[in-house]
C-alpha cells in the first residue's frame, strides 16, 4: 500500500494528474493536429487522406511565401538586437538611476506592454502615413524598417523589465570592487555588470524574437503593399482556402523556433559550466 | 577630559609622515550629515580601526578614502599626495568589501588576477603573482574552483588575495569579519593581524564590533554620529575612556551619576546617589569644580563581591566605608570562563559583575537572590565630567 500523501504533495493526488492532463491536451493537441494534418494528402484537408510530402515541396517552391518567411526572420532578428539595446539601456537607467519624473519614465516603458495591440497598431499606421511617411521603394531590408520600428516599440519593453528584474540581485558592491581594483566605468560594465546580465539578455532576447516573430495585428498595419511577414502572408492564404501547405508553412515556424530556442538554452547552459 | 588619565599612548609620534591624511571631511546629503569635520592621520604600518554604531560615518570615510564616495568638503591625503579629483581606479589603496564581492562568473584565480589584468601586467608575471598572493591567504589549491563552490570564509580569502595583488599601500577593509560564524571569526581575527605583520602595509578596518577592534587593531578611533569621539590604542579606549559614549561603546560598564564633593591633588571623592551613603573614593585629582556633576564609570571586571555581614568590607587603600554598596543577586549568567552577575542595589539600581571561574568550583561562591557587599579599588572607577 502506498504511504499516505504529505500535505504539499499535490501531484500525487488523482484529481490533479488529470488536471495536467487537459491542460496538456489543450496546449498541445492542435498543434499536434497542425503538423500531422500537413502531411494530409487531400486540398480541403478536412479528412485524413493518405500520407504525402507534397505540401513541403509546394512551400518550399512558393516563392512569395518564402519571401514572408525570410521578411519574418529579418525583422525578427533585427527588432531582438535593437531591443536588447534600448531595453537593456532602460532596465539598467530604471534600477541605477532615481530622477524628476522617473514612475513616469517606468510607466511610459510599460505602456506598450498594456496598450491593446489593435490601437498600437492604428497608432503605428497613422505614424507612419501622416507624421513620418516610410518611402515605399526602399531597397530590402530598408523596407521593412518601418516594421522593425513598430517591432521595437513593443519587444523592448519586455527586454527591460527582464533585465531590471535580473539587476535586483546584482550586488553593487561588485561593480565597486572593480573599480577599486582599477577598472574604469567601462571595464566595470563589461566585465562585472554584462556577465550578470547575460541571462537575463537571452532571455529577454528569446522573448523579443517570438513576439516579433508571430505579430500579425501590428505587422498588418505597418506594412506596406509590398512588404509581406509570414503571419500575414498566412492569413491571406487563410481567406482562400485551407490547404495543407499553410499548415507546412506554419510546422516550418515552428521547428525554426524550436531549433532557435533549443540553441539558446544550450549556449546558457554552456555557458553555466 | 582629565589630566591624569592620559595615558602616554595616547600622545602620536608625530615625526612620521602619516599615509594616510583626512583633513576637515564632511560628508553632506541634503540636510543629513554622514561625517562631520573629521581630521585624522593615519602612520604607515598601523593595523587601524574605525570603530561605531551603525550610521555613525565610518563606513562613509572608507568609501571616500576609496573613491567610492566624494566628501562634501576638506581634504585626503594618501602618502601625502591629494586625491581630490582621482578616481578610485587610480588610488593606491584596495578594499575587501563587506559582501567579498568577489566576482561569481570568474575563477579563485581569475578573480584575484582582475586587478593585474586590468593594469596590464604581462603574462608571466601576473600568473606568478596571482599564485604568490593565493599561497598567502592559503588558497593555492583552489585556483581553479568557482566562487559558489566556497565556504564564506575561503571567498573572504579570494577578497583579501585580490586586494593585496596590487600591492596596495594601504588595504580598506569593511566589516571583515561580520558574516563569518563565531568560531571562524576568532580565527580569522588572529589570521588578519599575522597576515598585515607578512605584508607589513597598513591596514585599515571598519567595523561595529568592538571586540574585534581591540583583538586586532593597534589604533582605533571611535566614532560617534559623523565625528572621532576618541582616539587611541585598544587600552587607552578601554581603561581611559574620555566620555561616556566612549566608556558605554567599549565594553560594557558601570555608570553612575554624582556630585564631586571633594577635589585635591592626590585624591578625590564623589557621592553618588545610587550608592548612598557610601560616597566614591579616587586617589588622584578629577580637576573639575567643586559639586558640580560627574559621571563615574566602572567596569563589572573591576568590582568584587562579597558575602554579607554587618559591616561592609575594608579595603586596603580606600578610606573606610568608600567604595562599597549593598545589594542583592538578581540573576547570574554562567558562561563558562567568566560568570556574571546582576546585582540589584538597595536603592535599585541594576549592577553588572563579572568574575572569572578560576577553579572548577568557583560558581558556587555566589547563589541566586544571595544578599552581598560589592566593592571596588581606588583605581577602578572613571571619573567622566559633563
Amino acid at each position: 500500500m502506498a504511504t499516505r500523501r504529505a500535505p504539499l504533495e499535490y501531484n500525487r493526488a488523482w484529481q490533479m494528474k488529470l488536471w495536467l492532463f487537459v491542460v496538456f491536451f489543450f496546449l498541445y493537441a492542435p498543434l499536434v493536429a497542425l503538423v500531422v494534418f500537413s502531411f494530409n494528402d487531400s486540398k480541403r484537408n478536412i479528412v485524413w487522406r493518405g500520407f504525402t510530402l507534397d505540401y513541403y515541396k509546394k512551400f518550399f517552391n512558393n516563392e512569395d511565401l518564402l519571401i514572408a518567411f525570410a521578411n519574418s526572420l529579418t525583422i525578427a532578428l533585427f527588432a531582438t538586437l535593437i531591443s536588447l539595446v534600448i531595453g537593456a539601456l532602460a532596465g539598467i537607467l530604471l534600477w541605477r538611476y532615481r530622477f524628476f519624473g522617473k514612475t513616469a519614465v517606468e510607466g511610459a516603458f510599460t505602456l506598450p506592454i498594456v496598450v491593446p495591440e489593435i490601437c498600437m497598431g492604428v497608432s503605428m499606421l497613422l505614424f507612419f502615413t501622416r507624421v513620418l511617411p516610410w518611402p515605399n521603394d526602399l531597397i530590402w531590408p530598408f523596407s521593412l524598417g518601418s516594421i522593425i520600428i513598430a517591432h521595437v516599440s513593443f519587444c523592448f519593453p519586455f527586454v527591460a523589465l527582464v533585465v531590471r528584474a535580473r539587476l535586483a540581485s546584482f550586488n553593487q558592491e561588485q561593480e565597486e570592487a572593480a573599480r577599486d581594483l582599477g577598472a574604469n566605468d567601462w571595464q566595470a560594465f563589461r566585465d562585472v555588470l554584462l556577465p550578470h546580465l547575460k541571462p537575463a539578455l537571452i532571455a529577454g532576447a528569446l522573448l523579443a524574437f517570438t513576439l516579433s516573430l508571430d505579430d500579425f495585428v501590428i505587422t498588418f498595419f505597418t506594412s506596406g503593399p509590398d512588404t509581406v511577414t509570414f503571419p500575414v502572408k498566412v492569413y491571406s492564404m487563410l481567406r482562400f482556402s485551407v490547404t495543407p501547405e499553410v499548415n507546412a508553412a506554419s510546422t516550418m515556424l515552428i521547428v525554426v523556433t524550436i531549433v532557435l530556442m533549443a540553441l539558446m538554452m544550450l549556449i546558457q547552459g554552456r555557458g553555466r559550466k | 577630559m582629565n589630566v591624569d588619565q592620559v595615558s602616554p599612548g595616547g600622545t602620536a609620534a608625530a615625526a612620521v609622515k602619516p599615509i594616510i591624511s583626512f583633513r576637515n571631511i564632511c560628508k553632506r546629503w541634503g540636510s543629513t550629515v554622514g561625517v562631520d569635520h573629521v581630521s585624522l592621520d593615519i602612520e604607515p604600518g598601523e593595523f587601524f580601526a574605525l570603530l561605531g554604531p551603525s550610521g555613525c560615518g565610518k563606513t562613509t570615510l572608507l568609501r571616500m578614502l576609496a573613491g567610492l564616495e566624494v566628501p562634501t568638503e576638506g581634504q585626503i591625503l594618501i602618502d601625502g599626495q591629494d586625491m581630490g579629483d582621482i578616481p578610485p581606479n587610480k588610488r593606491a589603496v584596495n578594499m575587501v568589501f563587506q559582501s567579498y564581492a568577489v566576482f561569481p562568473h570568474m575563477t579563485v584565480a581569475d578573480n584575484v588576477a582582475y586587478g593585474l589584468k586590468i593594469d596590464r601586467v604581462p603574462q608571466p608575471a601576473r600568473a606568478e603573482r596571482v599564485q604568490e598572493a593565493l599561497e598567502l591567504v592559503q588558497l593555492g589549491q583552489l585556483a581553479d574552483r568557482k566562487p559558489d563552490q566556497l565556504s564564506g570564509g575561503q571567498r573572504q580569502r579570494v577578497a583579501l588575495a585580490r586586494a593585496l595583488v596590487k600591492k596596495p599601500k594601504v588595504l580598506l577593509l569593511d566589516e571583515p569579519l561580520s558574516a563569518l560564524d563565531a568560531k571562524l571569526r576568532e580565527a580569522m581575527r588572529f589570521e588578519l593581524s599575522q597576515l598585515q605583520q607578512k605584508v607589513g602595509i597598513t591596514f585599515i578596518m571598519v567595523t561595529h564590533d568592538q571586540n574585534e577592534a581591540l583583538a586586532i587593531a593597534s589604533r582605533i578611533a571611535v566614532m560617534n554620529k559623523g565625528s572621532i569621539a576618541q582616539l587611541g590604542t585598544p587600552s587607552d579606549l578601554y581603561e581611559f575612556p574620555a566620555s561616556r559614549f566612549v566608556a558605554d561603546f567599549i565594553g560594557s560598564v558601570n555608570m553612575f551619576e554624582g556630585t564631586l564633593i571633594d577635589d585635591r591633588p592626590d585624591e578625590a571623592t564623589v557621592n553618588c546617589p545610587d550608592l548612598e551613603p557610601y560616597p566614591i573614593h579616587v586617589p588622584h585629582a578629577v580637576l573639575g569644580q567643586e559639586s558640580s556633576k560627574v559621571w563615574v564609570a566602572i567596569r563589572p571586571e573591576k568590582m568584587n563581591l562579597h558575602k554579607d555581614a554587618d559591616a561592609p568590607p575594608a579595603l586596603p587603600e580606600c578610606p573606610p566605608a568608600h567604595n562599597v554598596a549593598k545589594g542583592e543577586i538578581k540573576e547570574i549568567s554562567y558562561l563558562g570562563d567568566i560568570s556574571i552577575f546582576h546585582v540589584l542595589l538597595a536603592n535599585g539600581t541594576l549592577i553588572r559583575i563579572s568574575r572569572p571561574n578560576r577553579s572548577r568550583f568557583d560558581q558556587d561562591d555566589f547563589g541566586w537572590g544571595e544578599k552581598v557587599w560589592v566593592s571596588w579599588g581606588g583605581t577602578s572607577p572613571v571619573v567622566l565630567q559633563g
